[in-house]
């Protein structure tokens, strides 16, 4: 590995550092060197959302971000969405609703829906379809998709309520 | 054990429902292995090399610089695939599709391949390798490669099926014909006859996880092969003769699968990763990138196809012939054939023809896409019917009606169909509130239906039962889409268990006998079949265990509800024993229970669906939107409804891509320019609506539950639903697929210029 940079981060919540390329995607980062492989190469081009994380707060395609970005920010993978040994609500309904066939697409889903409904705590089927329009997925038709992350809305409403 | 396969009727307990499948856990929260997801110790980055010309002759590779790179183990080219395929065609093309032999057939056809420490390495390597190519005239339209001074591709291929045997080479590879009844007499006695002609455009599976394996091969010639598959089995038969290895010594594991639809159901880069651990001594990794897999993986054919239907005024299709020319890609397939046979499946016509024709050109080798064949040669018929429909001024369900296929009608292709359910879906489809819901302003609505035969084929599964009375279920069909559950289910239906109590597995290939490939919707069929059987085999040796542990005859106990039952009077005083309470004492009643089958589980059950669909579309853009849509298919037997529903809407939303926006578009240059998600757009979740299901169950005589397949049927009918609702919309008929806006457009302002 020639020119690497030693970068230190936060990767859900936990201090971490590694070496990369100055050129290696965050995506390539997180799965390579991290060794979280639930962030998903789709595509490599920011087209498919099968890598989706969020970088402070905002989501972005970890294959459109470099890993030397990542120096002194937060990032959050679906790996850190459990809280626990307690899946977030999103996890839960996916399961429910069979909102997953291949499942290759989830953990991006996931990761997106997440931020939405931080930003959206209720937001209806458009603003979902919309949201969510930066990920691919070909196997469910994103019927049963829309339909868990409605019950999930739900759901994560009422707790706040509680 | 010999078993029955005849369909009897039952009331299920655990069948049906809707319980959570097995892996769901490890898939949200990022622990479940696809096949990028692996690695090992010392283990290399494979890239390959790809051809950028559609047809060239490779006349000298270089590979000495790339060699001589720090960190790179081992360059490859075909010399290290050498030829062993002894005279079997079909496995020679699969070698030369994988590595090309001194030709360039397509734009990515790959050349050579590189093993080096890091991808950095391997990318500068790549670039090392010198190629000197001869560019050669190309062909990449399918009715411009069947012109008699088209380049051809293989000077040894002569087109079979077609008397006189033709002396000169083409690159057409076969001619198919089908069908019965005199079509002549049939369009003398129409009152209307329509004749169309349609083109469809080229599509990709679009699964949104790439190729990707681990390979690893010994110098004693054991090697392992992790990767994703649809056929883990079928892999490691086709690497193990490409390489010349035992097949014993082979283990293939199949990884969770990112999606296949058919497109993981051939080779490409594995035997390339396996060439190129053997030569460098280590674990190799190859991952396609999404523009290698739109390049090089296999898409599905485009065609051009001519319809001829003629009807009385009462809607009876007296005659109906189709001409179809399907291009395989660079490599000879059997794609019109199946198109052949798929076209006027629906329907019963006294007087049908079918003639096909298998085309090759320099595209990638096209491979199974989902009811493979189907949907083009329906979107052709449904749009046909639907203008006969409109020329004698009946409805379109009552003509299609009218000529339905039932049980004892004659397949164009041949067999007698049994109990069937395409009457049932346009049934439910005529009824169903749908069909009466209000259009708006610019919007139509369209009605077509789909066949697919639905495949059977080699099964094999274990069921061991745990000392707590648990069950593991080694399957060998790959889970494409949730079957651990469904399998987990019919496990513990049979036994009378909880499904939680069942853990369903898929084996790798050196724990389970060969088992086909999880394609033609044959997995829940075939496999539930198996563990149906495997599971009563079970049964046979916990009742013998009862009979040990009473001390009574075997033929005193009877299983029932998860339970031994010691019959008659004599033993009225012995309490039930449970599966637990036989599994605790086996050690001590003559070891481990199990059960196993092995079988060719045949009597498929043919796979019918009808589908409406509500499209808007924009008269300024030609930009359609779908607003409604509804799929009505059989399942024969529904074991786990959520994930039957998956399948019809997935396949809908398929075919809605492949309708409305999905091609590959080749150059002049004879290059794909579209290898991307962003230009080759598939439907996002903001192109569609829900898409309601309706599942219906006409039993499969052939199979215990029931079961027929139903992953692929609902592919078939939205190309036609579509086009059909266009047409209402607008008017216009569209026959160029895709559907998309700048044809559309084009279309309306034809319409408007009279």
């Amino acid at each position: 590995m020639s020119n690497a940079t030693l970068v230190s981060t936060v990767v859900n919540g936990d201090a971490v550092q590694f070496a990369c390329p100055s050129d290696e995607s965050l995506m390539t980062a997180l799965r390579d060197r991290v060794g979280l492989t639930g962030v998903k190469e789709g595509c490599g081009t920011g087209d498919c959302g099968a890598c989706s994380v969020t970088l402070d707060g905002q989501l972005v395609c970890s294959c459109l971000v470099l890993g030397v970005e990542a120096e002194g920010r937060n990032v959050e993978t679906v790996e850190g969405l459990a809280q626990d040994g307690q899946l977030h609500p999103l996890q839960e309904q996916f399961i429910e609703h069979a909102a997953l066939q291949c499942g290759i697409c989830t953990p991006g889903f996931l990761v997106a829906a997440k931020a939405l409904l931080e930003r959206n705590p209720n937001p209806n089927e458009t603003e979902i379809r919309y949201a969510l329009a930066g990920n691919l997925c070909r196997c469910t038709g994103y019927d049963k998709i829309v339909r868990a992350v409605q019950a999930a809305a739900k759901d994560m409403r009422k707790a706040k309520r509680r | 054990m010999t078993h029955d396969k005849s369909y009897v009727e039952k009331d299920y307990k655990v069948v049906g429902s809707r319980v959570k499948r097995p892996d769901g856990i490890d898939k949200v929260t990022g622990k479940a292995r696809y096949g990028a997801d692996a690695s090992a110790p010392g283990g290399l980055v494979g890239r390959v090399l790809r051809s950028p010309h559609p047809h060239a002759q490779i006349l000298k590779i270089n590979t000495a610089k790339a060699e001589k790179l720090a960190g790179v183990k081992a360059v490859i080219t075909s010399a290290d695939l050498p030829d062993l395929t002894n005279g079997d065609q079909g496995m020679a093309h699969i070698l030369e599709n994988c590595m090309a032999r001194g030709r360039a057939l397509y734009d990515g056809h790959a050349v050579a391949a590189v093993a080096a420490v890091d991808e950095q390495t391997a990318a500068k390597a790549l670039k090392l390798i010198d190629v000197k190519y001869k560019k050669l005239p190309h062909v990449t339209d399918v009715d411009e490669a069947m012109q008699p001074e088209a380049p051809v591709l293989h000077d040894n291929m002569f087109t079979r099926g077609v008397e006189p045997a033709p002396t000169k080479p083409s690159n057409i590879s076969a001619r198919t014909q089908m069908g019965y009844g005199d079509v002549d007499a049939g369009f003398a006695e129409a009152d209307v006859i329509v004749e169309r002609s349609y083109k469809t455009e080229q599509t990709h599976q679009g699964y949104i996880e790439p190729h990707a394996c681990l390979a690893s091969v010994n110098p004693d010639g054991t090697a392992e092969l992790w990767v994703t598959t649809q056929g883990h089995f079928t892999f490691r038969n086709v690497c193990s003769t490409l390489l010349g290895l035992d097949i014993a010594k082979l283990k293939v594991t199949s990884s969770e699968i990112g999606g296949g639809f058919g497109g993981k159901t051939h080779v490409w880069a594995e035997p390339v990763a396996l060439a190129l651990s053997r030569k460098a001594n280590r674990p190799v990794k190859l991952v396609m990138s999404r523009d290698e897999v739109f390049r090089a993986s296999g898409p599905t054919s485009s065609t051009s196809i001519d319809i001829k239907m003629g009807a009385k005024k009462d809607g009876t299709i007296t005659a109906a012939v189709a001409e179809m020319r399907y291009q395989g890609g660079a490599f000879p397939g059997t794609w019109a054939m199946l198109g052949c046979m798929t076209a006027f499946a629906c329907y019963s016509i006294k007087n049908n023809r079918s003639v096909g024709w298998d085309v090759v050109v320099n595209r990638p080798k096209v491979a199974a896409y989902r009811a493979p064949s189907a949907p083009m040669a329906a979107f052709a018929v449904e749009s046909t019917i639907d203008v006969i429909a409109k020329e004698i001024g009946k409805s379109p369900i009552d003509v299609r009606l009218k000529n339905v296929a039932r049980e004892g009608t004659q397949a164009p292709y041949g067999p007698t169909y049994g109990p069937i359910g395409i009457e049932n879906t346009l049934e439910a489809v005529k009824a169903h509130p749908h069909m009466r819901a209000k259009l708006k302003k610019n919007q139509g609505r369209g009605v077509a239906c789909g066949f697919w035969f639905n495949i059977g084929g080699q099964t094999c599964v274990d069921l061991n039962i745990g000392i707590d009375g648990t069950v593991n279920l080694n399957v060998g069909t790959v889970d494409v889409g949730g079957a651990r559950s469904s399998m987990a289910m019919i496990a513990a239906e049979e036994l009378g268990i909880s499904y939680d109590d069942v853990k369903a597995t898929i084996g790798d290939t050196a724990s389970l006998g060969h088992n086909d490939t999880t394609e033609g919707s044959r997995g829940t069929f075939s496999s539930g079949m198996a563990t149906i059987f495997a599971a009563r085999d079970a049964i046979g040796v916990l009742k013998q265990r009862a009979a040990t542990m009473w001390g009574i005859p075997l033929e005193d106990v009877e299983w029932q509800d998860g339970q031994a039952i010691a019959m008659g009077d004599m033993h009225s005083n012995l309490p039930a024993l449970t599966l637990k309470e036989i599994a605790a004492k086996s050690g001590r009643t003559g070891g481990p229970i199990a059960g196993h089958n092995e079988v060719v589980a045949d009597g498929a059950g043919m796979g019918f669906a009808s589908h409406i669909c509500d499209v808007e579309v924009d008269p300024e853009t030609g930009r359609s939107q779908i607003v409604r849509y509804t799929v009505v298919q059989d399942a024969g037997k529904a074991i786990h409804p959520d994930y039957v529903e998956g399948q019809f809407q997935g396949a809908a939303a398929q075919g809605i891509g492949w309708a409305l926006n999905e091609e590959y578009i080749y150059g002049d240059d004879g290059r794909l320019q579209n290898p991307g998600f962003l230009d080759y757009r598939i439907p996002v979740c903001s192109d569609m609506p829900f898409i309601d299901t309706k599942i219906l169950e006409v039993p499969n005589p052939n199979h215990p539950y029931g079961i027929r397949g139903v992953g692929e049927t609902s592919i078939v009918p939205p190309l036609g639903a579509v086009g059909n609702a266009i047409a209402d919309a607008t008017g216009v008929r569209m026959t160029h697929a895709p559907m998309s806006p700048p044809r559309v457009l084009s279309a309306l302002d034809a319409r408007d210029a009279g």
